[in-house]
């Protein structure tokens, strides 16, 4: 019976494990990605994670889209679930129209949104123009290209969150909320004292679904400005792609490989561990 | 359209006793919402069918009704109907790929928990935090050296493994679920493991292949990175790649680039309008982890 699982076990060997393994491995070489031959260096890779700017630059990058995202995704996901909680034909149309974008390609959403921070014909700047201000180059700083794409990634998929907390405020009964009332509780305190605490499964689910979402962030921020303008908006996956076929430093981005991996497997295990715990107190 | 996006309950007396204002509130909030979500879909059209030569602002329509020719650009210099054919190709072979290992691996998992089972399970799962990226450098070498790069194969080979953990947790956790008695008294019949698992577990699991091919299909559909690398040259391209490279290459023709982007999200709105409570259910399902 165990058989059963061979062809799986082995797909995820060859195509996942395998490679991980080998990306240890490179990282200690200064491999250029091509030549037959490569020499050992030791850390020096890792060591150079340390005093590289545009690696450093990356990695804030890479933790401003994942926390920035997540904060952003909670605070709306949850208040578009209170707000869209219950029957009615057009709340049902308010949800899908929102949560619509979690289908779409990250490629094409980016793609649509450029149209609304482009510089000459963005939809954005004509209405600064029409209103007496001047055109903002909205993608010519890094500050402000980092900006948007946590935005355009927030609002892509504010609907996970929206549903995941629709979900757990449906798994509130009724009964709990209208004892509180009749305790006294009211709008915000009842929201704070019992729906909130109650609510800590589906926040912490949707925390980690946007969280490692937003680490391994690519496409975005490779199709808006590909990590421009200069290095500025780069996050650790694509400064990956970059080195390696861009500068051709395949030990190095091996070892941001590593660093990435380490950094997503760290946050997630907490964040599990964490659930389980939640799961003991309820 | 209207169809539920999650179960509903009766309305609350908690809402009947809110204040007109606060519902008016809270409608203007929930329209800002519905308008900031669907405003790039709106500009992507707008860009989508006007002319270059009509430079009004792109919240106004295009005068004279606008153009197609955005379209006939992107299909025809941006090789869409390839890239079309390309991810039809790579989705409906991973997803079917996604199902059959994956429901095969979830069988024995959910059904002799074994202490082997138990670490097997937990580390396909935490397959789930490797992000793509940081194996790149060795996967593509190892396609390049096998010569596998710009064949279908090795892209579906790729995102079906990519696929295959949230697959095989979600076969697992229904599994799970479902009553031991059937495949005991197929057993007492006679029916070895094949018959079993052949006619008696997969009929059972319809409710969940509906969720794994609508997440797996999407997955595939939008995926970017890895699409774009394994598969580079124009005639193997997927969609999100060939739609990509419209925006970077020909940069100034914004008109084309919205009508590929449109062309390539158009297939996934059909979808959605018809398999509206499959998707949100295949969210939640994926929340779940």
């Amino acid at each position: 019976m165990n058989l059963m699982y061979v062809p799986a076990i082995a797909m995820v060997a060859i195509f996942m494990l395998y490679p991980l393994v080998q990306g240890i491995g490179l990282a200690f070489t200064n491999w250029d990605g091509y030549s037959p031959t490569k020499a050992f260096v030791g850390l020096d890779n890792f060591a150079r994670l340390f005093t590289d700017a545009t690696f450093q630059t990356a990695l804030v990058n890479t933790l401003i889209y994942g926390i920035g995202c997540t904060v952003l995704q909670q605070v709306l996901g949850l208040g578009l679930a209170v707000a869209l909680d219950g029957a009615g034909r057009s709340k049902a149309f308010a949800r899908a129209l929102i949560y619509l974008p979690v289908l779409v390609s990250p490629v094409v959403m980016t793609m649509m949104y450029y149209f609304l921070f482009q510089y000459d014909r963005g939809a954005l700047n004509d209405i600064l123009v029409s209103v007496g201000f001047d055109r903002i180059a909205w993608l010519s700083t890094g500050p402000g290209t980092v900006t948007i794409v946590v935005l355009i990634n927030t609002l892509q998929f504010v609907g996970i969150s929206m549903v995941i907390y629709l979900a757990g405020l449906q798994g509130i009964g009724q009964e709990i909320t209208e004892a509180a009332e009749v305790d006294g509780a009211r709008g915000l305190r009842l929201f704070r004292s019992i729906t909130l605490p109650l609510l800590r499964p589906a926040i912490i689910s949707s925390v980690i679904i946007n969280l490692i979402g937003g680490l391994k962030l690519y496409d975005v921020i490779q199709v808006l400005t590909a990590g421009g303008p200069g290095y500025s908006s780069h996050s650790v996956s694509t400064l990956i792609a970059r080195s390696y076929f861009g500068q051709q430093a395949a030990g190095y981005a091996s070892a941001m490989g590593v660093a990435l991996f380490v950094l997503i497997a760290v946050v997630s295990i907490f964040l599990v561990a964490r659930m389980d715990r939640t799961g003991k107190d309820l | 359209m209207a169809t539920t996006i999650a179960p509903q309950r009766t309305a609350s007396p908690r809402v009947r006793r809110t204040s007109q204002a606060g519902q008016l509130g809270r409608w203007i909030l929930i329209a800002i919402a519905v308008i900031t979500q669907v405003t790039p879909f709106y500009l992507a059209l707008t860009t989508a069918f006007k002319p270059i030569t009509d430079t009004t602002s792109l919240w106004l329509p295009p005068l004279n009704g606008g153009t197609l020719d955005n379209f006939a650009t992107a299909w025809d210099s941006g090789h869409l109907d390839w890239a079309l054919e390309n991810g039809l190709i790579v989705t409906v072979v991973s997803t079917a790929l996604t199902c059959i290992v994956g429901a095969m691996a979830a069988y024995p998992l959910a059904r002799r928990s074994t202490k082997l089972n138990r670490f097997v399970s937990l580390a396909i799962l935490g397959m789930l935090m490797v992000p793509p990226l940081s194996i790149l450098v060795p996967l593509y070498t190892m396609l390049a050296q096998l010569g596998l790069l710009n064949t279908y194969v090795s892209l579906i080979l790729v995102l079906t493994t990519l696929q295959l953990p949230l697959a095989v947790f979600l076969f697992t956790q229904f599994m799970r679920t479902l009553p031991l008695s059937l495949e005991e008294a197929a057993a007492i019949d006679g029916a070895g493991l094949t018959t079993t698992f052949l006619r008696i577990v997969l009929p059972s699991l319809k409710p969940v292949f509906a969720t794994v091919v609508i997440l797996t299909s999407t997955n595939v559909w939008n995926e970017f990175a890895m699409s774009s690398y394994i598969l580079n040259k124009a005639e193997v391209r997927t969609l999100a790649p060939a739609a990509a490279s419209f925006f970077g290459t020909q940069g100034n023709n914004v008109g084309a680039a919205a009508a590929a982007a449109l062309i390539g999200l158009l297939p996934i709105l059909i979808a959605y309008l018809f398999l509206q409570k499959y998707f949100v259910k295949g969210a939640l399902a994926g929340a779940e982890k």
